[in-house]
Order: C-alpha cells, then structure tokens, then sequence
C-alpha cells in the first residue's frame, strides 16, 4: 500500500489491522484525511459522537498542496482547540504586492485583514501536512475517533437509512453499514465516481509550476505576484513564505508543454534563479505541475450521503479557496449533524448543508474563474483589456481594485439561507443574517473563544433564558461591529453565523428564530 | 436602474466622431486595441454604476446583431 512512488510521505502512519468483524454498523463514516476529513472527525469527536474515518493512503503525504489558511478557517480551527498550534507553526502574513513587468515597485497592494483587534491573522502559510498532523496529533486524545489508515473504499450502495460501503484493506475485504457516510476523498473521489455523480464545470487549458524550495533569506512574509514579470516574460508568477525556510514559487507556464520535461530539475531551475538571482542557494523541496478545473457536483448531499471539500467543489489555487472551502464546508456540516443525530433536529436540517455549500462554493468558482481569466486573458481583445487595468492602474487609483490577481479567500455570506430570520428593521449596519460572527476583543479574551459550540445570544445590557447569553455592553468595539443598541440582540449559530438580530427581543422571537436555524418549519 | 438615454446627448457630434476616430490613427491594431481598452475603462469609471454599464453593452451588442439587417438602417 505504501509503495506509491509518485506521492512523497510525510509521515508513515502503517497500515490498520482490519476490523475483527466482516460486517459493522456505525454511525458515522468518513472518507478521507485530508484538512477536511480530519476537522469533520474533530468537530463530531468534541460533540460526543463516534467518528470513523477511512484513508486509502498509510500515510501523510508531503509533496505540494494547499499552504495558505484564511482567517475564517484559523477562526474554526481555534473553536476546536487547534488554532493557536497552527498560528504557532505557520507564517502570519495580511499583505499582498502585485507586480508588473520589470516595474521594481508594486502597482497595487492589499490588506486582507482590513478590521482589526481580531485573534486570528488575515492569514498563515502552513504546508498542509503540518495541519494534517496537529489535527491526527489532535484526534489521537479521542478515544471516540478511529482512523484506518491504508483503508480504500470499493463500492457503496444507498439504501432508504443509510450506506452500505465495501472497504478493502491488503487482501482483506469488509463492508460498513452507516447511517451518514461523509466523502471528503478528493478532486478524484472514488465515493463520487463510484455513485456515477456528476461534475461540472470549466476545464483551464494552462500548466503551472510549483517549485517549492528550500532557502534561508530575509524577505517580508507577504504575498508577491506577479504579471508579465521579466523572469517569465507574457505569463505569470507567485512567491509565498512557507514555515521551515520553506517557498512556494509558482510559474504559469502556459499551455502546450511537456509536461513530464518541465518538473525536471535542470528545466526548474533556471526559474528559480531567474526569478531570486543567480546566486540564490536553495535545495530543491518538490517540483510538480498543475492545471486546474472550476467546478462542482450540482449536489452535494445524495440521502446519507454528504460530499465535502474537493470532492464537491474545485477551484483554481488562486485566491486559497480550495481547502479554505472544504474547512467551511466542515464548519457548517457538524453542528447540523450533531443536532440530527442528537434527535434534536430533524434530517431536513441536511437540506441547508446543500444550500449553504453549494452557495459558498458557487462564490468561491465565481471568484476562482474571473482571477484564472484576468491572469491568462485568451483573446486579443481580453489581452488588451487585462494590459490596460495594469498600464492604468500604475497611474491612477480608480483601475487597481480591478487588479485581480486571485481575490483571496474571506469568509463567505449565506445571503439567502433559508435558516435566517430577516431583519425587522432595514437601518441595520454590523453583521447581516447568514455571515459569521466577527472577533473582537471581550474581557480578558476574544468573542469567538466565548460564543461556544451551541447557540448563543449576543446582547447589549438584557438577558434571555434558554441558551447562552454573552452581554457585549462593555465591549463598545463588539457593539459597533455588530450594531447592538442597548436593549439589542444577536442569535448566533453553532458555526458562529449569524442567525437573526432585533432592535426589540422578545423570548418568542429568539425562540421561532433558534427554531427556523435547526431546520424545524414552523 | 438609470435609464438609457438614446436620444441626442452630444452637443457637437462631428467634434465628438473625430476625437474617437482621431485617436487611433497611425496606430497598429495592437495599439488600437490598447488604446480602446484604456478609454471604456475611463469612460466606465465615469459612469460609475455597473448596471448602466451592463445595458449599454447588451445595447452595443444587439447593434451588431442588428448591423446586417437592412431594414433597421436609418437613412436620413
């Protein structure tokens, strides 16, 4: 099993014995280790339910993948108690420098944590293998948690309640009967393809060159990239800090290549030098290419079925959407299947997994496809478009917010879900039903540290019965953050959304609105 | 949604024709290009709201549709 010659370990994990039994029932079955399967099993495990989780590989693979984690994802992750080792391992950085030609300034620059006094930062580059295995190093406490390693799902058959799945492990063959089987298994998942599950969308014909390289240097721990840069002249390229004197250096190399020749590494490293200087010392980390597809399944949840992450949705890398989505598509899955298996919501509550998700990734393949067609522009007409935001932004301030150079990934508003309670007033400023609670400073710590993992209720100087209540009255920030008068309240999902807000709270209006938010029509 | 005013707005339109079509002259298509682009996105920063911006091009696209219809031309 781990003779894979083509995906690089990171660490070995060995291969789990197979169960005692042929045939097992459980609750819960997750397919996948990845960022996303592993923050499924977290966020389940610290409500109380026993967690299955499948890995086809035995081991933690190395090699490039994602590296740079967004706010809103350190948010979740610290809700689990795995924020801060994160933070601590990775590289903060909130800046990003947009270059062009052999201009040796930056024709645009952004702050992507343009609110502060958060806990979190805008962002951290981390090599997904470290989060991978603070999040196993996380699980292990659990004893509610079994991970197989080296475990390949075969075939899955849905019934009226539940999956029966067919596990293979070496020569050993053993079927599952779930009652939720959760597919966080990848762009390629072998539960979509083997359901026969579509997958559509736009295919980019361009390759990319990541050489992720090894060199001591001072540089700012900022985002550079760059259009047309003299190092790779009419394409594009990137340069991100990685933790462990790590970079990431990224090389559009355009369409009709060979392949095979380009990750070569007397063809890679011309680029390097080209781009750092002739006399960098560096070590080669890994070399690979990539091309990218835009698309989604036009479902993502099939009876007891519930696809995550890369399985459902895929973006270009540009903007840090992928894992990014898949961590938000983890976050707003468990609390609603906590509460249904807890009995305390019905299964529709599932419907709104679908709704929300597939809303969250159609603005993540939104975003991701404009950045992709700004940067490799096709058609003359496109090319003298693209040219001409670049030539006017260097000049004049209106043309560089259209600089798209991937619009990096921020936490996304479920504008139309069907678990918010329109606002009764239309003058509300602050955080809007359907978007996640913004941090800001409370007590001796942080708003999102205290709102919890259940419903909460954010208020100004009153008090309800029934849930949590957090009085933001001596925090003037948080009340201007999210616009509570006094007298005012705020009900808060278990995924830090906001679920609804008065001017004037009553006990029957937070309770039809806690009501309408797990699924319960009234 | 702002209406589109499709009634004479330019007070001198042969000074107007000439400025356009005086601003690409002894370029190269490249050039042109560029220069074209350069101007919708003034023009369209002046304007300033991507509805109206949206409207006029469905308006310069169903012109060119229109372009081959002979009984749509105006002679005047």
């Amino acid at each position: 099993m781990s003779a894979k010659p083509d995906i690089p370990v990171w660490r070995p994990m060995g291969v789990t014995p197979a169960p005692s039994t042929r045939r097992e029932q459980m609750p819960t079955l997750i397919v996948g280790a990845g960022p996303v399967g592993l923050t499924i099993a977290l966020d389940l495990a610290q409500r109380g339910h026993h967690v299955t989780i499948v890995n086809r590989l035995d081991f933690v693979s190395a090699g490039s993948k994602a590296i740079c984690f967004a706010k809103r994802t350190l948010d979740i992750w610290d809700r689990l108690g795995v924020g801060a080792d994160i933070v601590a391992k990775g590289v903060i950085w909130e800046t990003g420098k947009v270059f062009w030609g052999d201009r040796p300034d930056p024709i645009y620059q952004f702050d992507l944590l343009p609110v502060k006094n958060q806990k979190m930062p805008a962002f951290v580059n981390i090599q997904q293998y470290h989060v991978e295995t603070i999040l196993i190093d996380a699980l292990s406490a659990y004893k509610n948690v079994d991970i197989r390693w080296g475990h390949s799902v075969r075939d899955i058959a849905v019934g009226e309640a539940g999956a029966k799945v067919h596990v293979a492990v070496g020569d050993t063959e053993y079927f599952v009967d779930a009652d939720w089987v959760i597919a966080c298994d990848g762009a390629r998942s072998t539960v979509r393809t083997t359901m026969g599950l579509d997958f559509e969308g736009r295919v980019f014909e361009d390759n990319f060159l990541i050489a992720d390289i090894k060199m001591k240097g001072e540089r700012p721990s900022e985002r550079w990239f760059w259009f047309d840069p003299p190092f790779n002249p009419g394409q594009s390229a990137l340069l991100h800090k990685q933790p462990d004197d790590v970079w990431r250096l990224d090389f559009q190399l355009g369409w009709g290549i060979d392949r095979e020749a380009a990750v070569k590494p007397e063809n890679v490293e011309p680029y390097v030098r080209a781009m750092l200087g002739d006399d960098v010392v560096f070590e080669p980390e890994w070399y690979s290419i990539y091309t990218f597809q835009c698309r989604r399944m036009s479902r993502f949840v099939h009876g007891p079925v519930i696809f995550a992450g890369d399985a459902a949705h895929l973006v270009s890398p540009f903007g840090a959407r992928g894992c990014n989505g898949g961590v938000a598509d983890a976050d707003n899955l468990c609390w609603k299947l906590d509460l249904i298996l807890s009995g305390k919501a019905p299964p529709a509550l599932l419907e709104s997994y679908n709704t929300e998700a597939i809303a969250a990734a159609d603005e993540n393949i939104r975003h991701s496809s404009r950045s992709t067609d700004f940067m490799s522009p096709k058609s003359t007409p496109a090319i003298a478009l693209r040219d001409a935001v670049l030539q006017l932004a260097s000049r004049h301030p209106f043309a560089r917010p259209m600089v798209n150079s991937g619009r990096l990934s921020t936490a996304v508003s479920y504008s139309a879900s069907p678990l918010s309670t329109a606002d009764e007033d239309d003058d509300w400023l602050g955080v809007p039903p359907g978007t996640p609670a913004l941090d800001g400073p409370l007590g001796d710590g942080w708003l999102l540290g205290q709102v919890g993992t259940e419903f909460s209720l954010l208020t100004n100087g009153i008090d309800f019965a029934g849930l949590k209540n957090l009085d933001l009255s001596a925090s003037p920030i948080l009340c201007e953050r999210f616009d509570l008068s006094p007298g005012a309240a705020c009900l808060v999902r278990p995924d830090q959304v906001v679920a609804a807000r008065w001017r004037h709270p009553d006990q029957s209006k937070i309770e039809a609105a806690q009501r309408r938010a797990c699924g319960i029509t009234p | 949604m702002s209406a589109i005013n499709l009634e004479p707005n330019i007070d001198r339109p042969d000074d107007l024709y000439a400025e356009i079509v005086g601003m690409t002259a002894g370029l190269s298509d490249a050039q042109a290009f560029g220069l074209q682009a350069r101007l919708i996105l003034l023009l369209a920063n002046q304007i300033g709201d991507v509805s109206v911006i949206a409207q006029l091009i469905r308006l310069a696209a169903q012109s060119e549709e229109q372009g081959h219809d002979p009984g749509k031309v105006e002679h005047s």
